[in-house]
């Protein structure tokens, strides 16, 4: 009964949009493909289950005991059944196995020639990617060109982490000293979600991600964008205010900001301001968040390696308008 | 007092056994309890991350080293003996000794919840918090720098030396203390299934304690044996790892696929169908577990050929374990059924494995289980075999054996209560989880964000965990009855066939007045060649030799956490003080005077 129940919400779920990482809502060749292989097990699940079930249910049914009966018949065995019930499974694992093999080389991971190459490196808690074709890098927001080839090489630049975007295909590992790769394409405009989904210390819940998916037009837009300095804030701005002090702050022994620093430990921060969220994805990029973040990360992400800064209110406000400035 | 600290009566150390993993078993449930509350709303209800992951790595931890292999355990004890017709274990100051070290195992491992001020730790607790597969290489210093690590690694290995020496103990004693005519294919599936078990048990705990062997010297003396920036590979461990862990998933469900062997049977009054078949099954799912570690690792990305075989072997294991689903329907085919709460619990244990088998399928293909692993999917799924399989199998046990154990038949409205609540409350709390993880929720996060839409499952989820606590509260106060307001229990309550049912409840010191004679599967039931057999003397005809007690073994035992405590506080005498402790304790033991 309860897989039936399933089915019936598998399709509930399938077309109903407000769940952003659902597997039942494929968005790319990679998880379109595993989609269908999970619905070709699935039903022969549900067969077997009902069968099965169903036959417990009316031995236990049938066979209760009852006052006067006679003792029943002492059965040991029976070989016709006996091979009958190694084979039947053995033949719908059949129907299960040749699918999966078929699938397993299909998702191995290889793109065809011109794919874009993207470089995935995991780090507690947020994601660093590089382009070495564009030679551009970002941080936790992944933006891909829709309808192109995408192969994804990930790696590690501490523990393993596993890059999930559900809605795009399967998840693989971040170790570092290997390279794992993923390998789609979506035709999908959009915005997906994604989270690490191997455990990787205090705050693995909060190793978030989003992948956004452009129209050519657009990502070459924002790859342009990437390219380009990071604004240099107008004279006299509170933004030109805010550069001061983040040059003399703490700030620069980890972020880099090309022209003001080069930190390495934290996500590159050259277009901070172009981001939709902040901190492993796990807030929206709004002034109040930045606020707190910059005033006590760890408290707001557990373990997190940027210490609480000790900036006056003014101060604060100035390196968020700063920040906001880097578009 | 002293009798209970020197026993090496097997049963009194299966009721040692049965108490001390129960009582680990409720704290585990409690550490589930306070996960689950801490997830029933998004954004948690503040629990913080570190504390959150020291309990769910100490919930699966104690439940699978803790609660459930020494619960099987109480049974092996207690039990096996009286299926086969002997006084008591090959080595009973071996037994002893297992008992005794897995307590002080449990004992060390979980006095890490209050060690913290010990390690200048700013918080109480220091447990260990890096999962219960403590996945290198975060488990390494440099990424786990307190104690936490250094509690499990050394509490796994001191409990395995219990596991591994009530494994030979048990090996041993099946083959050699069978009673005359007790040949293999007449032993009962619950010992069958046991000495397959131990079978796994000696060598798949080897594997982990290589593992954890290196692991100690990557963190205590500087080796790389799991650091990839010093040329180590945290693969390595992945594979040691689950070498081990997947025959340990067979460790804990044979034993339990035993029991409602025993049960189903009797309360059918029928014959176990299929009998060669079952045990034959039972072997080669023990032998297939060996081959199928790395589908705990299809997203590690060990190429398609790799996943391919381990896709393979993998869904063969379906095919016995479908077999023994359908030799146990066939049993039930055509009996008298009566539904005891042990019946109950029993036929329950295989509508439940049925759906944890079916969905572990779904993750048999590694191109879908790239969708499923690490999400709440298969958190549902483990449950579904370990809870629905493992827990309620054990629960069948408890109530079929309580009365052999104790001599006090459990009762029977308390069971069904306990049961019925028990079946509800894991289906709430285990099933809607198929859906968070399917819809993207990840395991082993302490917070989600509502956003996932997932806070409804979660909710039932949480309400389904508290009512199975509510269930076990419940089957407590039945266990306490039954010293409070005994029932007392016949020599067979239940009309069961082995030999155990042959003997008063509780059993003598000594077991068997005579040895008996076995002439069938079944000695005493009435079958088509044998006639059940005759009646025991009430009394032994000649004196016989009981073993008194020893010191000796629970002293041996109180080195080991003794070495461990000076490896994890850096004192190298308390080490070589734990060493002498074991060293003298074996040879005092190995020369103890012969007691009457």
């Amino acid at each position: 009964m309860p897989l039936v129940l399933v089915a019936a919400l598998l399709f509930l779920t399938a077309c109903s949009g407000p769940f952003p990482q659902s597997v039942f809502a494929p968005k790319s060749d990679f998880s379109t493909e595993v989609d269908g292989l999970f619905r070709n097990i699935f039903w022969w699940a549900v067969v077997v289950f009902l069968v099965v079930e169903t036959l417990l249910l009316v031995a236990i049914a049938r066979y209760r005991a009852r006052p006067g009966a006679a003792h029943p018949k002492p059965v040991h065995g029976h070989t016709a059944l006996e091979i009958g019930w190694t084979l039947a499974p053995a033949l719908i694992l059949v129907f299960i196995a040749v699918p999966t093999m078929r699938t397993i080389f299909a998702t191995a991971g290889h793109a065809p020639e011109g794919a874009l190459r993207v470089e995935v490196i995991g780090h507690q808690w947020w994601w660093e990617y590089r382009y070495p074709s564009l030679n551009i890098g970002t941080a936790n927001e992944l933006h891909i060109p829709a309808g192109t080839a995408i192969q994804l090489d990930m790696t590690s630049a501490d523990v393993i982490h596993s890059f999930w975007v559900p809605r795009l295909g399967g998840k693989r590992d971040l170790t570092q000293g290997r390279t794992n790769r993923i390998a789609f394409r979506t035709d999908s405009v959009g915005e997906y979600w994604g989270q690490c989904a191997e455990f990787c210390g205090a705050s693995h819940a909060n190793m978030r991600l989003r992948v956004i998916v452009q129209p050519d037009s657009v990502f070459e837009r924002w790859v342009d964008q990437q390219r380009a300095a990071p604004a240099a804030p107008a004279k006299g701005s509170p933004a030109e205010q805010g550069q001061q002090i983040f040059r003399r702050s703490a700030c620069i022994g980890c972020h880099t900001i090309t022209g003001v620093s080069a930190g390495a430990v934290g996500p590159n921060l050259n277009h901070v301001g172009g981001r939709g969220t902040i901190a492993g994805a796990l807030f929206p990029n709004t002034t109040e968040s930045l606020h707190r973040w910059i005033m006590n990360a760890p408290s707001l992400k557990p373990g997190a390696l940027m210490p609480p800064q000790n900036l006056s209110g003014s101060d604060l406000d100035a390196v968020i308008a700063y920040l906001q400035s880097l578009k | 007092m002293k009798s209970w600290l020197t026993t090496t009566d097997h049963k009194r150390i299966g009721m040692l056994y049965f108490w001390t993993a129960f009582g680990f078993f409720l704290i585990g449930g409690l550490e589930a309890l306070l996960i689950r509350w801490q997830l029933a709303r998004p954004e948690g209800m503040g629990i913080s991350a570190e504390t959150y992951n020291q309990l769910f790595t100490m919930h699966g931890t104690t439940m699978v080293f803790l609660a459930l292999m020494p619960l099987s355990a109480a049974f092996f004890n207690f039990i096996i003996p009286l299926q086969i017709g002997a006084r008591d274990v090959a080595f009973p100051r071996l037994n002893a000794f297992s008992y005794w070290v897995f307590l002080l195992g449990g004992l060390f491992l979980n006095a890490s919840f209050v060690a913290g001020p010990l390690f200048g730790a700013d918080r109480l607790s220091v447990a260990p918090d890096a999962g219960w597969f403590g996945y290198a290489n975060l488990t390494s210093r440099q990424f786990s720098q307190g104690p936490n690590v250094d509690f499990w690694l050394l509490g796994l290995q001191i409990l395995g030396i219990a596991s591994l020496a009530a494994g030979f103990n048990f090996i041993v004693t099946i083959l050699n203390m069978r009673a005359p005519g007790m040949r293999m294919l007449r032993l009962p599936v619950f010992t069958w299934m046991t000495l397959v078990t131990q079978f796994l048990v000696i060598t798949a705990f080897p594997v982990i304690t290589v593992a954890l062997v290196l692991l100690m010297f990557d963190r205590f003396f500087g080796t790389h044996f799991f650091v990839p920036s010093g040329g180590g590979d945290p693969i390595l461990w992945q594979h040691l790892f689950w070498m081990f862990g997947h025959p340990e998933v067979y460790i804990l469900i044979l034993p339990a696929m035993g029991i409602v062997s025993e049960v189903l049977p009797t309360f059918s009054k029928k014959p176990l169908f299929g009998y060669t078949v079952v045990v034959y099954s039972g072997v080669l799912i023990a032998f297939l577990g060996w081959s199928v570690w790395s589908h705990h690792m299809f997203s590690a990305g060990l190429g398609p050929i790799a996943d391919s075989v381990f896709a393979g072997t993998t869904m063969l294991i379906a095919i016995p374990t479908g077999v023994k689903i359908f030799n146990w329907i066939g049993t039930l085919w055509g009996g008298q059924i009566r539904f005891t709460t042990a019946m109950l619990f029993a036929v329950a244990f295989i509508a439940m494995f049925i759906i944890g088998g079916l969905v572990g399928v779904t993750h048999a293909s590694p191109p879908t289980d790239l969708q499923q692993t690490d999400t709440y999917y298969i958190v549902a799924h483990i449950h579904y075999v370990l809870f629905g399989g493992t827990i309620l199998g054990l629960f069948a046990g408890m109530y079929y054996w309580w009365p052999k154990m104790t001599g006090r038949l459990l009762s029977e409205t308390l069971g069904k209560w306990h049961f019925w609540l028990t079946l509800i409350g894991m289906n709430l709390a285990f099933f809607p989880m198929h859906f968070s993880g399917l819809l993207g929720m990840p395991r082993r996060i302490y917070t989600y964000s509502a956003e996932l839409g997932v806070a409804g499952f979660n909710l039932v989820s949480t309400i389904g965990a508290f009512l199975i606590g509510i269930a076990t509260l419940v089957f407590l106060v039945n266990l306490l009855r039954t010293y409070r307001r005994p029932v007392n229990a016949p020599n067979d309550p239940w009309g069961g066939a082995t030999l155990e049912w042959a003997i008063p409840s509780p059993p003598p010191v000594y077991n068997f007045t005579v040895i008996p004679s076995v002439e069938s599967r079944m000695p005493l039931w009435q079958t088509e060649r044998h006639a059940p057999m005759a009646p025991l003397p009430e009394r032994p005809p000649a004196p016989i030799h009981v073993p008194g007690g020893s010191w000796w073994p629970m002293i041996t035992a109180f080195g080991l956490p003794l070495m461990a405590i000076g490896a994890l506080s850096h004192l190298i005498p308390v080490v070589i003080a734990g060493a002498l402790v074991v060293v003298v304790g074996i040879y005092r033991w190995a020369y103890e005077p012969f007691e009457m």
